[in-house]
């Protein structure tokens, strides 16, 4: 089992939404053109994601999961749902992003003027529906696990989107070839910045040693290496 | 509805062709619009894996526009993004399930990003954009187009990858046995695949490329910065 510490820095560094799966990249691109911006979508991203993923966890392990339905009635024990997962989740995080967005509005204005404009771009983000679907995927045991995922990444994806746009605050000033000026460059650096990160790939991070399941560094990182291929 | 069209226009006009090879190259939905690369890199490692996903895209992108240009006047506009997702949400629902019958081995490889096609910008960008604003036929071609244009950009970056990455196409060798021990064709004298092609970061640096081939050879797409 890995530790829920564990499972929260893995999600911000070995398996960061931009450089390990490219979720996200649409808005990734389109806002990262100045720092300020690209903190603003940051935060709405993490925001989202820590209050998407839990409530999506609570659907797909009481609701929708083979079996999950079993603490209505015993007849209802053997249904699975699973099938409905995708038009579940996207529904959940368009209603919860009009949700927060009206909530914001009433309780927190000033934090509305900072994220309003973001906050309806969000709802077809992969990265937020890709949280909720790998969420599902790898079956977290607990909640607590599923929220430490959830922040793990978005804030994984909030250092990829800042550290992206302070490099092209700067790219501005350098002395690019024509034909690859602007989106082109960005690809290159991204795959640059993405090298870079999977240096963190293998790192055993929680406190708890891996020597019961006798499972070796080398290992460790074959599999990251697979998960992140596939 | 394409007796209706006839009456205006031939069913393949030089404006309906238009729709089709236009997506394919000066207006690339991947490397000009800039859209749908969320779920377009990760699963660029094998060219098999590239062909399903573009024809899932396809045919999610051909009957989202179809049916969203069928509803385009019932739908009231206040939540439309909400139906256009829940359409394409459904026909996704069934692309996957088809391949989870029939396809398990690579539906299991494509994991969660069958599902992320979703909130591929592609499909909501051409449902909001022309399927909203057009006739059900145009908005078959649009859906053909862009999706053709998506998945051309899709199997290039996989068979670089896959090619100089694994040596292989489609899972058969090109350059020979890579097996330590009994290596044949190119190996034989030091040939080595290049395992950074494997790795994520290698698709965003090939798509970078493409881009810029694709850029130098046109100028009118650079832009200022």
């Amino acid at each position: 089992m890995e530790s829920t510490l564990d499972i929260f820095v893995k999600a911000i560094f070995s398996e960061n939404m931009i450089f390990a799966y490219f979720l996200g990249m649409c808005s990734y691109l389109a806002v990262s053109k100045t720092v300020k911006t690209a903190v603003g979508l940051g935060a709405a991203v993490i925001f989202v994601l820590t209050v998407t993923v839990p409530v999506n966890y609570l659907l797909e392990n009481y609701v929708l999961k083979e079996g999950a339905l079993g603490w209505i009635d015993e007849q209802y024990a053997e249904l699975d749902l699973g099938f409905l997962s995708f038009i579940m989740f996207i529904a959940v995080v368009a209603s919860i992003v009009q949700l927060v967005e009206m909530l914001v509005e009433k309780f927190a204005p000033a934090l509305y003027g900072a994220l309003g404009i973001f906050l309806p771009l969000i709802a077809v983000n992969c990265s937020i529906l890709g949280g909720a679907l790998f969420m599902a995927e790898r079956q977290y045991s607990t909640i607590l696990d599923a929220t430490a995922f959830s922040i793990g990444s978005g804030i994984g994806w909030f250092i990829a989107i800042v550290a992206i746009a302070a490099i092209r605050e700067k790219l501005r000033y350098s002395n690019v070839p024509g034909p690859l000026r602007g989106l082109g460059i960005t690809f290159i650096v991204t795959g640059l910045m993405g090298i870079a990160f999977m240096s963190f790939m293998g790192i055993k991070y929680g406190k708890e040693a891996p020597t019961e399941e006798g499972e070796p560094i080398t290992t460790m990182l074959d599999t990251n290496q697979e998960n992140n291929i596939n | 509805m394409s007796a209706d069209n006839n009456t205006s226009e031939p069913l393949f006009s030089k404006k309906n062709k238009m729709l089709i090879t236009d997506p394919l190259t000066d207006n690339n939905p991947v490397t000009i619009q800039v859209l749908g690369i969320c779920s377009a890199l990760a699963i660029t490692v094998q060219v098999s894996q590239a062909i399903v996903m573009s024809l899932s895209v396809l045919f999610v992108i051909i009957m989202g526009n179809l049916i969203v240009s069928l509803l385009r006047n019932l739908i009231p506009s206040r939540i439309r993004i909400i139906v256009q997702l829940l359409v394409v949400a459904s026909l996704v629902i069934i692309v996957d399930q088809v391949l989870a019958a029939f396809l398990p081995d690579l539906s299991a490889k494509l994991s969660v990003f069958v599902g992320l096609i979703i909130t591929n910008c592609i499909i909501m960008g051409r449902l909001e954009a022309f399927a909203m604003a057009n006739k059900p036929w145009p908005s078959i071609l649009d859906g053909l187009g862009n999706g053709l244009g998506y998945g051309a950009i899709l199997i290039l970056v996989a068979v670089f990858r896959e090619l100089f990455g694994s040596g292989t196409l489609m899972g058969i060798p090109i350059f020979g046995n890579s097996l330590p021990g009994e290596e044949s064709g190119l190996y034989t004298i030091g040939y080595q695949n290049n395992n950074l092609m494997i790795l994520p970061p290698m698709a965003l640096i090939i798509t970078g490329v493409i881009i810029w081939v694709q850029r130098a050879r046109n100028k009118a797409l650079i832009e200022e910065h």
